[in-house]
């Protein structure tokens, strides 16, 4: 036993020897973005799209901008905050990268804001979607959407709709929350009724008992939430039960029919009308080059967590582009505010006073075109603000 | 009372899915004693090669099934004549890494293989929806599960109790060595009792792809569930699992149902109530120590 | 361990302090001034080797396995986040022990469902708690912030002296003071008579009964000691990262400790900590060489150490340094 501990005792010393990173030599002319997202664990498939899209970024665009060399150190936090938080860190620290951004969830984004504050590093966040995100620091931007943005809409939109009873189905954490709350103020405010309210626990295999208390209900239709990933899963479970059949439609912000999975879910999706901010089908040369060019690279569809990436690398080049390449925090954020182009998603804008996006949100339809499902966009509400922050 | 048959088909389904799912897990834990965390693993390889057959090669749904069970079964045989037949005698603790090592590498591989996101198994037609019976609503798919589940563990229980094979398993389980000097090729036994774990699992995995979804995580998300059906089963019997798995479906099943938002607490409330109450499982035997 | 000597003398030899300890903590020290670039994940390794030490006292010591080990560790990492939201103990070091202690009430109080029971059931009884209270921290989300995690932490100076940089520094040297600290405490208690006699328990709980051990009592207090140490590692966790999610309390925390403790040898203190250093330089060199398929390479080397045998792999691991070693006494003899 003794021997045994003395030899583990000079293999952990050794061990702390290995553990040694080298420093990485600071070039003067290149740019480095440390990007942090979820590879491995529940939310890889959010990490994946992200990494795609900007890899196929800068193979369209190159990988220099304003003279300056761009560099993207790719880093797994498995959505794990403390990983991100020591990621992001050590980035900034070590590696010295100008720029950290992904983050695939809200406590991710969240641990990483105060070393963008204290670093004055610019944090473009490409996934998560709480509205506070971009308060908790004056060097966040985001790329992606809030809920509100397109919950509120879908609540808009039934109450024209004559939708008059909804029951609605969340995922039991934040978004969910989130994502329920805009949606019933709007549906409420227009004079609807929620007859039925459950909320369902993140790690759930089975959606039967749920379904069943909303055919029990019997609403006009049904507001669904369940984060990216689970939504198959859901509409698999809703068609079984027969619910397409009874005529509860199935509304809610598109995170359920995300383009990823869409096509596997069956033809039990057709007919589910979503408000989202990207559908594959958006009729623009812009997006058609861009899905065409994504599935000719990954041999997939890209979903909107793709898209947020796509244009988080595009905001980054573009604020370079302004700068003139000069990358110290302050710059890039003011080069950020305000800027406006043209996305696979339609026309974005950074609102200039909270650093969030301005978008369109479509109200959608699932529908098949060429054996395929798609949303197809049959509505839009123009330059849409999160409505978390309009409100104060 | 049509809500009340309803929920309990549900919960009904949802157990004998979790019983093929667990079964081999118990047997493997019963049997040899071996604490074999990489079980999801084999079910995520029913449900993906399961998946591949229908999608891509458009094997018909019903001669996928086996075709799974078959593959599975192989590799798990495979599996334990190469690596886990040198690992019985070893301390519980290193089973644990050594099986979680495995459940690592099976996800990446998968997730290097078929993406991560989910997949689905196109279902034939009459599978899909549900259909009425004295006002119960009975879907066709949970339908085609319990009966797939109830005729295996009928079979499962009477190749048991009623065939050679069945009588040596049990001498090989109660006490090897004298089984061994009885002239039963215990080593065998294990290997063939081992391989039929792992395909029951892969069909378990390719049944349950429509309800419990299929993705490169599956064996770590559902490993608790499996667990969960063992400890409160007990690993001595078949009976022990099927019935726990039952009462564990259809009081999930009815819990989140009567009372949503409790719906998280009640598989583990069940699970630590019942085994504060019986330490060994409901149908466990006392320990042998 | 050979039966000839005197459990005594075995046990006395056992309790003095060896060289390779001395060394162990002399290269722990030396890391504060090598490593200066990696504070933040040295930090990690000296919660999770005190983690795992607290995981030691009831595996290694009292034969208690726990897969629910977070329940501990996340009850101490919000317990430390909610005294610092809310202004109530603001002194970090006065408020890791309230930390530590909550969880120990919690620990006291769930000892009895665990003690009894096969390894099985332990396993899953204390699973159950650890996923109960993470549902519990959801459902109270406007106490615990939810999913999103607690908000607004800020930890004061350490004794209003030192405050937490950036650079982790601050954070690393308190963590390994606290971790020497109860280390010493831990190693005191092994050795002392009731730590000797949760041994005989380990080895032969119905044994140790008849020669006069209260076996329950004696397991509930190393449990609820062990959920202390949990807790301090927690509120550890929280006070250096500023953090508390509900992922403190994940199924996959409290799996990986046990493959942290497993990896360094379960019943010497130092496995845990061992375990600890190994585990997150294997994940750091694996994750930043392939950040998408790392889990494949952890995977094959701990499929590897059951394999080849934990003893075995030391041995070739340290080969090298051993020939180094031989060859530097073989030239000196020489020279002189």
């Amino acid at each position: 036993m003794s021997i045994r501990q003395k030899t583990l005792l000079r293999v952990a010393a050794a061990g702390l020897l290995l553990g040694a990173s080298a420093l990485a030599a600071q070039a003067q002319d290149t740019v480095k973005i440390g990007l942090i997202v979820p590879m491995t664990g529940g939310q890889a498939s959010t990490g994946k799209q992200i990494d795609n899209a900007v890899k196929l970024y800068m193979q369209q665009h190159g990988d220099t901008v304003a003279g300056k060399k761009i560099e993207v150190i790719l880093k797994d936090d498995a959505a794990v905050p403390d990983n991100t938080k020591r990621l992001a860190q050590e980035l900034i620290v070590n590696d010295k990268v100008n720029i950290i951004a992904g983050f695939g969830v809200t406590p991710a984004a969240f641990a990483a804001a105060p070393l963008a504050t204290q670093a004055k590093v610019p944090e473009v966040v490409m996934a998560a979607g709480t509205s506070v995100i971009t308060e908790k620091s004056p060097y966040i931007v985001r790329t992606s959407f809030t809920l509100g943005q397109s919950s509120t809409i879908i609540g808009d939109w039934a109450v024209k709709n004559g939708i008059k009873k909804v029951a609605t189905l969340t995922s039991d954490y934040a978004p969910g929350h989130d994502a329920l709350k805009f949606f019933k103020e709007h549906f409420t405010a227009g004079g609807g009724q929620i007859v039925e309210e459950v909320k369902v626990p993140l790690a759930n295999p089975d959606f039967a008992p749920f379904l069943q208390r909303m055919k029990d209900a019997k609403p006009d239709a049904m507001f669904v939430f369940v984060p990216a990933g689970q939504g198959g899963n859901f509409m698999k479970q809703y068609a079984e039960r027969g619910l397409d059949k009874s005529g509860i439609k199935v509304i809610g912000p598109g995170d359920v029919m995300d383009d990823d999975l869409l096509n596997g879910m069956g033809d039990s999706a057709l007919g589910a009308v979503t408000a989202h901010i990207y559908s594959a089908a958006h009729p623009s040369q812009v997006n058609k080059d861009f899905v065409a060019a994504y599935k000719k690279a990954y041999n997939q569809r890209p979903g909107f967590m793709a898209v947020g990436g796509y244009d988080g690398i595009h905001l980054i080049y573009a604020a370079l582009q302004k700068t003139g390449g000069k990358a110290d925090g302050d710059s890039l954020i003011a080069a950020m505010k305000g800027m406006a182009w043209e996305s696979p998603r339609g026309p974005i804008s950074i609102d200039p006073e909270t650093r969030d996006i301005v978008q369109n949100v479509y109200i959608r339809k699932v529908e098949k075109k060429d054996g395929e499902l798609y949303n197809v966009e049959f509505e839009t509400f123009k330059d849409v603000k999160d409505p978390g922050k309009t409100k104060k | 009372m049509t809500a009340l048959l309803t929920i309990l088909f549900d919960g009904v389904a949802y157990g004998m899915l979790l019983f093929v799912l667990s079964c081999g897990l118990a047997v493997t834990l019963g049997l040899m004693n071996f604490v074999n965390l990489a079980h999801g693993a084999f079910a995520m390889a029913g449900g993906y090669i399961c998946a591949v057959l229908v999608n891509q090669s458009g094997v018909p749904f019903f001669v996928a099934l086996p075709m799974a069970f078959i593959a599975s079964a192989l590799i798990g045989l495979v599996m334990e004549q190469t690596l886990y037949k040198h690992l019985y005698h070893r301390n519980p603790l290193d089973q644990v890494l050594f099986t979680i090592g495995l459940v690592f590498m099976a996800v990446t591989v998968v997730d290097y293989i078929m993406g991560s996101s989910q997949i689905f198994i196109h279902l034939p037609a009459m599978l899909e929806g549900q259909f009425n019976i004295f006002g119960i609503g009975v879907g066709r798919y949970r339908l085609m599960i319990i009966v797939i589940c109830g005729l295996l563990t009928l079979g499962i229980q009477l190749t048991l109790a009623n065939t050679r094979f069945g009588s040596r398993l049990r001498a090989a389980v109660d006490d090897p060595r004298a089984a061994s000097g009885l002239g039963i090729n215990v080593p065998q036994v294990f290997a063939l009792t081992f391989a039929f774990g792992s395909g029951l699992a892969g069909l378990g995995g390719a049944l349950g792809a429509e309800i419990l979804g299929l993705d490169p995580y599956f064996p770590l998300k559902f490993m608790i569930y499996f667990l969960i059906v063992v400890t409160v089963g007990g690993s001595q019997t078949i009976t022990g699992p099927f019935l726990a798995s039952l009462l564990l479906g259809v009081a999930d099943v009815a819990g989140k149902y009567y009372v949503p938002k409790l719906g998280a607490f009640v598989i583990y409330t069940v699970m630590i109530v019942i085994l504060i109450w019986r330490p060994n499982g409901l149908f466990g035997r006392v320990a042998q120590r | 361990m050979s039966a000839d000597h005197g459990v005594g003398e075995v046990s006395l030899r056992r309790a003095r302090w060896g060289h390779g300890e001395t060394a162990f903590w002399l290269i722990a020290i030396a890391a504060i001034f090598v490593f200066s670039d990696r504070y933040l994940i040295l930090t990690e390794m000296a919660w999770l080797g005190l983690f795992a030490l607290s995981l030691d006292l009831i595996l290694g010591y009292a034969g208690i396995v726990s897969l629910g080990h977070a329940a501990f560790f996340g009850v101490g990492a919000y317990a430390a986040g909610l005294l610092a939201v809310h202004g109530i103990v603001k002194e970090p070091i006065l408020a890791l022990v309230v930390a530590g202690c909550a969880a120990m009430v919690l620990g006291f109080a769930t000892s009895f469902l665990v003690i009894r029971g096969s390894e099985l059931s332990q396993l899953m009884v204390t699973l159950g708690i650890a996923l109960l209270l993470r549902e519990l921290a959801n459902k109270f989300s406007d106490i615990t912030g939810g999913f999103d995690g607690l908000q607004g932490i800020v930890i004061d100076p350490i004794l209003g002296l030192f405050s937490f940089d950036i650079f982790g520094k601050v954070g690393f040297i308190y963590c390994l003071v606290v971790l020497f600290v109860l280390f010493l405490l831990a190693r005191l208690i092994v050795h002392s008579p009731f730590g000797l006699s949760l041994r005989a328990i380990r080895n032969n709980p119905l044994r140790a009964a008849a020669i006069g051990i209260p076996v329950n009592r004696r397991l509930i207090a190393i449990y609820t000691l062990s959920a202390f140490y949990a807790g301090i590692a927690g509120a550890l966790f929280t006070q250096t990262t500023a953090l508390a999610s509900l992922d403190v309390f994940s199924f996959e925390r409290s799996a990986d400790l046990l493959l942290v403790l497993v990896i360094g040898g379960a019943g010497y203190l130092y496995g845990g900590l061992i375990g600890a250093v190994v585990f997150r330089v294997l994940q750091d060199m694996f994750s930043s060489w392939t950040p998408q398929f790392w889990q494949f390479w952890i995977g094959l080397v701990l499929v590897l150490i059951v394999l080849i045998g934990r003893e075995r792999m030391y041995r070739g691991v340290m080969w090298l340094p051993r020939l180094a070693m031989r060859r530097m006494t073989s030239l000196s003899r020489s020279a002189s």
